[in-house]
């Protein structure tokens, strides 16, 4: 499964970091940070990078399996 | 007046008053019947402005900062004008350019490791409020007005402290709020000058700039600098209001709501209980379903909304609980579903103007819930008749008087 963030969307609204902390992290300012550099999921964790995606309110995450 | 008959429901596509008592009644209902009839509205109150209803418009709106000025927010027949890009509570009134500094100051006191670290005192002050209501019940007493005992009392203290303002001054916030939120306007001309938000917070800066410097919000704004100069004194103060204003009822309303949902159903409140995992996501449904906050823009511009043509400096409202229940956006939209596992709720708004308070407003609401269930699993509305739990008006919608009864308490651990 392939993840991607838009960071030019993303507005801090904390939700991925919040759902899928291993794929996510967050700058000092509350932005979102990609975990996963090469765009990658790691086995396992499809579900938590779906929900990130799922609940992002800017649509700024996007995965494709 | 004593007549008591209801007046008859205004035409909500051309009659609406959103600080009216009728309106906040019944706001949810307004939205999903305009969504289907009119879908952005507009009235005559408050020298005009229009209703958007669908998510669609309403992230439209939210997202064009070219078009849709944030010089006023809360809409009134006092017009603000000449303020921009900086307004006169920044970084909400702020447009760009000036939005993004003044906003970047104030992120890290309001990103997630900030807000966390604030849990404990939060939860303990929960605590110590449910003991206090639990008090004076006395022995045969099983009736407490949640929004006034609980809701209200969490923000107010987790807000002054961050900024370093007494608690003891809630009751004086509050009143505030409700005459620039719930009333704007009424009360113009008629306060005597010390009972104002500029009287109280002028005389404050003028003592803190006196003292020594204070680890706080305040004492931050006081000292920081951006591009080498202080903030002038207009931005600190205006940032002091905005913190003061939009952390407190906005919150309350929340934390009500949510209380005024489970009150009602028993099965989301045994679900919370034997399911404590289920608890994120029902904070962010409690979120969606009765999401407070009603934004508002000035157009900037000649525009439209939706096809719908848009007067430059008309009034625009953005009511992001009316998008957070348009079925376009949301599966089972009118439903409140506990466990709810894609909810992009808008909330805390969209666009570059996303609500700086939202990682400050889920951990109180959070813990507000949390700790209420530990204590109080169970508990009812005290009455039948709708009319004795009391809506605010205004563009923040919550209880205000909201009485239930408690039907089973645990004990403190």
């Amino acid at each position: 499964m392939k993840i991607t963030l838009d960071s030019e969307k993303c507005q801090g609204h904390g939700r991925c970091y919040a759902l899928a902390p291993d794929l996510f992290d967050s700058d000092d300012e509350g932005y979102a940070l990609l975990l996963a550099a090469d765009g990658v999921v790691p086995e396992g964790m499809e579900e938590a990078a779906t929900l990130a995606a799922d609940n992002c309110p800017e649509y700024a995450i996007t995965v494709e399996a | 007046m004593t007549d008591l008959k209801p007046a008859p429901a205004p035409d909500w596509a051309t009659e609406f008053d959103h600080t009216s008592d009728a309106y906040a009644a019944v706001a949810p209902q307004v939205w999903e019947e305009l969504r289907g009839t009119c879908p952005v509205a507009h009235s005559e109150a408050h020298g005009g402005v229009w209703l958007p209803t669908r998510h669609e418009d309403i992230a439209a709106i939210a997202h064009d900062t070219e078009h849709f000025s944030s010089e006023g927010v809360i809409v009134n027949v006092f017009k603000p004008e000449g303020l921009a890009p900086m307004g006169y509570a920044p970084p909400i009134t702020s447009d760009p350019p000036f939005h993004a500094d003044a906003r970047r100051l104030l992120l890290p006191a309001f990103g997630p490791k900030a807000i966390a670290s604030l849990e404990e005192g939060a939860r303990a002050s929960c605590q110590e409020l449910i003991d206090e209501l639990l008090a004076d019940l006395g022995p045969d007493g099983d009736v407490v007005d949640v929004a006034r005992a609980y809701a209200q009392h969490i923000p107010v203290r987790v807000i002054a402290d961050m900024l370093g303002l007494p608690k003891e001054d809630g009751d004086r916030f509050r009143l505030f709020i409700h005459r620039i939120i719930e009333k704007p306007g009424e009360y113009s001309g008629t306060l005597a000058p010390e009972d104002t938000l500029l009287y109280y917070l002028t005389t404050h800066l003028t003592r803190r700039r006196n003292e020594p410097p204070q680890d706080d919000l305040i004492g931050f704004l006081l000292s920081t600098e951006v591009d080498g100069q202080p903030l002038t004194n207009e931005h600190i103060f205006g940032t002091i209001a905005l913190l003061i204003i939009a952390g407190i009822d906005t919150t309350w309303s929340a934390i009500g709501a949510s209380l005024w949902h489970l009150a009602q159903h028993p099965e989301d409140r045994r679900r919370l209980v034997d399911d404590p995992a289920v608890l994120p996501f029902a904070i962010e449904e409690f979120l969606r379903f009765y999401a407070p906050v009603t934004m508002a823009r000035i157009a900037a511009t000649d525009t439209e909304i939706g096809g719908c043509p848009v007067a430059k400096r008309d009034w625009v409202m953005l009511p992001f609980p009316a998008a957070n229940r348009d079925p376009e956006a949301f599966e089972q939209a009118d439903e409140f579903v506990i466990d709810r596992q894609r909810n992009r709720h808008v909330a805390f708004g969209l666009g570059i103007h996303r609500c700086l308070g939202s990682n400050l407003a889920r951990l109180e609401l959070t813990v507000a819930v949390d700790e209420w269930m530990k204590r109080v699993p169970d508990f009812e509305l005290a009455s039948d008749d709708p009319s004795t739990v009391r809506w605010s008006t205004g563009q923040v919608r919550g209880p205000r008087e909201l009485p239930i009864r408690i039907l089973r308490t645990e004990d403190a651990r």
